[in-house]
């Protein structure tokens, strides 16, 4: 389906704040309410309900709010917070500015003992049975279970009881949020530029790529691949490299710290942005890169390709929470727009931009056969393949760089991660980049 | 009515109270905005913390840390590095333009072009300016294939981009201008008959330079070094940028911590900075009286 088959939409009038005929209404519809307490009045009620939604930009996507608007029965407003940092500060300090967020669950370690995130009922939320298993219960469809290196999604899907405390590793009734998106992440590599098949994370410390590759700046991503690689080359040994020890950093930091020395990494990137750049302009061989910058670079028409790895891929989950302070309307309005998110037709869009949905039979009826069969099932288009807003990203013939979503997420090595040791580790981290 | 009683003989206010009237307003603005705050981060830079929390726990291990580590030392030497070469290339760089500009320039409508082109570059946004630079001086940019062109070099640089060298570059072309202005602003100030004077004592203009202007202009080089200064010292955007992440100094160190939401050693590290800066502006103030300066 592409944006032009859609139904034309109009987008509802956008209402922000109180008017005071919003008022008179709210007030005359809260009066009828108390006379008639029939469900239908309802509909009524929310009219004048604003869900806050905070994300960041490769979220917040204004053709997904349009389309809340248009299903939903109340307004969707959707706020995009610069960076991660501002996006976290504003949810611990600020948490009655929002209703509801969407972010990594990396970030979930700063959200233990707050009391700023709702616990949402298992039963409040509609699909989780049709939610895969790798969310609700830590296993592949097949069973086995997966990687726990990292922040995996089953370390904090789960509420230890409804108080919202401490998260369970154990399935309760009580989530920490809806699962939205994942992803397998792997080395972008341009096959033009190195004239030989890259296989292993080792690559990525190869003398031989000297001075051509670069690292996420930053410890949750940037670490994660650097131990990859450490672990493939058999420099490093590790219990769990997702959550290393003290001597594990330090080890990891010396063997980082003598590469940069040498000038091994070409730069460090920062955002969506920063890595395209690199790769497009041929100063980066190799990267850990986010699928659409892959994307990007091929719209370009610069050869660059996403293979997974032997050792496994990076993986990394966003789930969508709500915030604890809803009450009434908001609250309801707010599991509503919950529900919508993983109700299909924003999983397809997010699913074009090469991102999994945790409900991928609703999402399947909102994609082509092609589409689907191209983005979950690993198989050759059979026609050209269309980004979310309708330009051609990948010509027929051709098939998902990794194969099938289980091909990918199915051979997880290490999920993005905030670890134990997050303080220490910040604190060489600084030593590295000051070296 | 009462205040026509009053009005003939009204009591004036003492000079005194007048004076703590007029600067009440923005010395509580300043206690509320300024000195509270700062109060609080000194609080904060001393509690245990971890995951984005602080604990009201006295924790000294932030300050050893900041104070003893080599990773201070580490730091400061690269950001002082960076504030003396820039300074060393900017300072007589932006006095020899100025000097130009000011004194061999007879038409003013030109020297009024040349010193808005001077500010040209500044009409684009920071982060554009900084992207332009890639073209410029990355591995395939127009540097690399010029010197390759010319067959002086085999393969690209890579130190011109992404290196502390880039990090220099895009320093020196921010901040020349203040120098400029700077020096710009003092040399107009000195009448064309002292340099007359001299002159026709028979001073060589490398003697009018040395034992009039620069003694003239010194008050305005010590602001321009202010500016370059606490532009360097505060700066996280450009290195950030120009140096690929890959250079750690004072204020990137300090936004790394915020990143990380490990607020006491961010707050820690924010006071010795506030401290240090202002130790140099205090000391560069020796050699300018700003309020003379300002006076046109």
């Amino acid at each position: 389906m592409t944006k032009s088959d859609l139904p034309a939409t109009k987008t509802p009038p956008r209402r922000r704040g109180l008017s005071r005929r919003g008022l008179l209404k709210s007030g005359a519809a809260a009066a009828a309410a108390s006379a008639f307490p029939a469900p239908m009045l309802w509909a009524q009620n929310i009219k004048d309900v604003t869900i806050t939604h905070l994300g960041q930009s490769y979220s917040t996507i204004p053709e997904i709010e349009a389309k809340a608007n248009e299903d939903l029965g109340f307004t969707v407003d959707m706020q995009t917070a610069p960076d991660p940092t501002t996006h976290v500060n504003r949810l611990l300090t600020q948490p009655k500015s929002v209703h509801v967020t969407d972010m990594p669950n990396t970030n979930l370690k700063y959200f233990t003992g707050r009391g700023v995130l709702m616990p949402v009922n298992v039963s409040e939320y509609k699909y989780w049975d049709q939610t895969l298993s790798l969310f609700t219960k830590g296993t592949y469809p097949d069973g086995t279970e997966a990687s726990k290196q990292g922040m995996a999604p089953i370390k904090a899907q789960y509420w230890a009881d409804e108080n919202a405390q401490e998260y369970s590793l154990t399935p309760t009734d009580y989530l920490v949020g809806v699962p939205l998106y994942y992803n397998a992440d792997t080395l972008g590599i341009r096959p033009d530029l190195i004239g030989r098949p890259i296989e292993s994370w080792a690559e990525l410390l190869n003398p031989e790529f000297s001075g051509r590759v670069a690292l996420q700046d930053g410890v949750s991503i940037g670490v994660a691949d650097a131990a990859m690689a450490l672990e493939a080359m058999g420099e490093i040994t590790y219990g769990d490299k997702g959550n290393m020890t003290r001597e594990e950093i330090d080890k990891t930091i010396d063997v980082l710290t003598a590469l940069k020395r040498e000038g091994h990494f070409r730069s460090f990137w920062t955002n969506f942005d920063q890595s395209v750049q690199l790769m497009a302009s041929g100063e980066v061989l190799l990267q850990s890169m986010w699928s659409p910058a892959v994307t990007e670079v091929r719209t370009r028409g610069i050869d660059c390709t996403y293979k997974g790895m032997k050792e496994g891929y990076r993986g990394w989950y966003i789930m969508m929470s709500a915030m604890n302070h809803l009450e009434g309307l908001e609250r309801d309005c707010a599991i509503e727009y919950m529900n919508w998110m993983n109700s299909g037709w924003a999983g397809a869009f997010i699913s074009r931009q090469g991102f999994y949905n945790s409900v991928p039979e609703n999402v399947k009826p909102f994609m082509t056969e092609n589409e689907w069969g191209y983005w979950y099932e690993g198989q050759p288009a059979t026609e050209d393949i269309l980004n979310p807003y309708g330009k051609v990203m990948e010509k027929a013939g051709v098939s998902r760089d990794g194969g099938s979503i289980w091909e990918r997420m199915g051979n997880i090595g290490i999920w993005n991660t905030v670890m134990d040791e997050d303080r220490y580790l910040v604190r060489r981290w600084q030593d590295f980049i000051a070296a | 009515m009462l205040s026509s009683q009053t009005s003939p003989s009204r009591a004036t206010i003492p000079p005194k109270l007048a004076s703590v009237l007029q600067v009440t307003p923005m010395a509580l603005v300043f206690l509320a905005l300024v000195i509270v705050p700062l109060g609080l981060i000194f609080v904060v830079s001393f509690l245990d913390y971890n995951f984005a929390q602080v604990f009201p726990e006295l924790y000294l291990e932030t300050w050893v840390d900041v104070l003893t580590s080599d990773l201070t030392l580490a730091l400061y030497l690269k950001t002082f590095k960076f504030l003396v070469i820039v300074w060393a290339i900017t300072a007589p760089l932006g006095f020899a333009i100025a000097y130009f500009l000011a004194f061999h320039l007879r038409s003013n409508w030109l020297r009024t072009l040349l010193v808005t082109a001077i500010a040209i570059p500044f009409w684009t946004s920071g982060p554009i300016r900084m992207v332009s630079w890639v073209p410029l001086l990355g591995r395939e940019g127009v540097v690399n294939q010029t010197l390759m062109g010319a067959g002086l070099i085999d393969e690209p640089l890579g130190w011109l981009m992404y290196s502390e060298f880039a990090v220099l570059v895009a320093y020196v072309q921010m901040l020349t201008m203040p120098m400029i202005a700077t020096a710009l602003n003092s040399m107009a100030k000195i009448p064309p008959s002292v340099i007359q004077a001299a002159r026709d004592a028979g001073a060589s203009e490398w003697q009018i330079v040395r034992d009039i202007i620069f003694p003239l202009v010194r008050p305005g080089l010590a602001i321009g070094t202010i500016i370059v200064t606490t532009a360097i010292m505060g700066d996280v955007v450009m290195v950030k940028f120009m140096g690929g992440s890959q250079v750690n100094t004072v204020g990137m160190s300090i936004i790394t911590d915020l990143n990380a939401f490990m607020y006491p050693p961010a707050a820690a590290k924010s006071i010795l900075l506030l401290i240090v800066v202002l130790s140099i502006v205090v000391s560069l103030l020796r050699f300018a009286d700003i309020r003379k300066e300002l006076r046109s």
